[in-house]
């Protein structure tokens, strides 16, 4: 087979929420697959379960049925997503969730630190990082007195840090300047990971990813291009 | 908000070494805490104004502060000097007040305000954040630091969702006043907030997940011990050492 490897398929999964009052799941046998190099951009309508099926991915929500398989391991238990979550980097929709360091620097090592790496190592890292990201001024500054374009920016550097083989974005443009987009675009395109991207925003998506899903009724459906799911949201 | 309001500066103090004035701040406290004897508070009382001074605040700001720390300590005076047991001193009515009774809210009101001096001009004049990392090589417990720094985290946005929530009842036209509609909205409020905190902790615990957090947290910010913090911890040590000795040792 010609095709690059699958490091992530969801196969027939299904969740739903205990509180929820209609019964109908959120996501209902939804199977969703991503080849080495993708670049998938996902559109739903809100509440079509966009930020449940990355949470789902990264194992912070247990499916109530179907498989999850992320490089070629089938996941089921906590310790089985310590790697994915290794490998996989999350940008949370809001940054404030992300950034709970006093300090830029503090948060952006913070995740070096967790997989093992010594203080000198997790700095250097830092420092790198934030330089090549042309973010370097903000090392000393406090993550709450930041403006919400630069936390989304710096959200982003502290899960570039643990280097993941693959990122997933959670509306990673909401509230963000035209500016901000446009260097957020340059980031992700200019990098060569793989990457999924939930988002309303189809100017963006056009521009970062080639591979388009619907999300909708609790199923993704692929199109061919961008177009055909203007119409459908 | 107003945290870290005093601690822009340039002083002597602005520049000590934080493990420094943190112990400096803790044996002060302490010994002012239990000391009672007149020339070792009068002694408090002038160490407390001379750290003000070199810190070089804004009297301003810092009176400001002592008269929310005052207006707890008004009720005392209202109650205290008439349920103290001790010697008449005059009556009001049914009640009578007694000497020791007025020394000792006396005590109280000077003893309070040289912490609370004391701490603005030591403590007040370190961010927070440094406090904290400063803390942490004190060996105080982690978790006590990171309680401290996720409460100065997330006051922040807990402050900006209150104010967005306000600010969503008053362009509806909600004006508060003494009826049920105005406790069961403010109720309404705080329970929002609460549900809101409830959610974001959750959050947070997951994007930490996320980052392979388990269970550890790291410090990065080191502290280099200079020769003027020490010698300024001497002459601290020596002034706190002399205070407790007004109080312990030195008879009439």
């Amino acid at each position: 087979m010609d095709n690059p490897e699958v490091i992530i398929d969801l196969k027939s999964v299904s969740f739903g929420y205990d509180g929820n009052q209609s019964q109908r799941p959120v996501l209902h046998a939804l199977n969703f697959r991503v080849r080495r190099g993708d670049r998938v951009g996902l559109i739903g309508p809100n509440g079509s379960g966009k930020t449940t099926l990355f949470h789902l991915l990264m194992g912070l929500l247990q499916p109530t049925q179907g498989e999850i398989v992320v490089f070629g391991k089938k996941r089921q238990h906590e310790k089985d997503f310590r790697e994915v979550r290794e490998k996989i980097g999350l940008l949370f929709q809001d940054s404030d969730d992300q950034l709970f360091c006093p300090t830029v620097a503090e948060d952006v090592a913070f995740g070096p630190l967790n997989l093992g790496k010594s203080q000198e190592e997790a700095l250097e890292i830092t420092r790198q990082l934030l330089r090549s990201l042309a973010l370097e001024e903000f090392e000393n500054r406090l993550t709450y007195k930041l403006s919400g374009g630069e936390k989304r920016l710096i959200s982003l550097a502290t899960v570039l840090a643990m280097k993941p083989e693959v990122l997933v974005l959670d509306e990673p443009t909401t509230g963000l300047d035209e500016d901000t987009v446009e260097r957020l675009i340059q980031i992700l395109t200019s990098s060569n990971l793989t990457y999924v991207i939930a988002s309303h925003n189809r100017d963006f998506l056009s521009k970062t990813t080639d591979i388009f899903y619907h999300l909708g009724g609790g199923k993704v459906e692929r199109r061919p291009n961008i177009s055909a799911i203007r119409q459908v949201c | 908000m107003h945290i870290d309001n005093f601690a822009s500066g340039d002083s002597l103090l602005h520049r000590l070494d934080p493990r420094v004035k943190i112990i400096a701040a803790m044996f002060f406290s302490v010994i002012v805490a239990v000391a009672d004897r007149p020339l070792c508070l009068a002694a408090a009382i002038c160490f407390s104004l001379a750290l003000l001074l070199i810190a070089r605040l804004s009297i301003r700001e810092v009176l400001l502060r002592l008269l929310a720390v005052n207006a707890f300590i008004f009720f005392l005076w209202l109650f205290l000097p008439f349920t103290y047991g001790g010697e008449k001193l005059f009556s009001l009515g049914p009640l009578t007040a007694t000497r020791e009774g007025i020394i000792y809210v006396f005590q109280i009101t000077v003893k309070s305000n040289a912490i609370v001096v004391a701490l603005i001009a030591l403590l007040g004049t370190t961010p927070i954040i440094t406090l904290g990392h400063a803390l942490g090589h004190l060996r105080v417990p982690s978790k006590l630091i990171h309680l401290l720094f996720f409460t100065v985290r997330y006051l922040q946005v807990l402050h900006l969702e209150y104010d967005r929530l306000r600010a969503a009842m008053r362009i509806r036209a909600f004006r508060p006043g003494t009826n049920l509609h105005t406790y069961r909205s403010l109720a309404y409020l705080i329970g929002m907030l609460l549900v809101k905190s409830f959610d974001r902790a959750e959050r947070i615990r997951k994007a930490m997940l996320c980052r392979g957090f388990h269970g550890e947290f790291y410090l990065l910010s080191h502290f280099e011990l200079e020769r003027i913090d020490l010698v300024m911890f001497l002459i601290m040590m020596v002034v706190v050492g002399g205070m407790a000795s007004l109080q312990w040792i030195i008879l009439k």
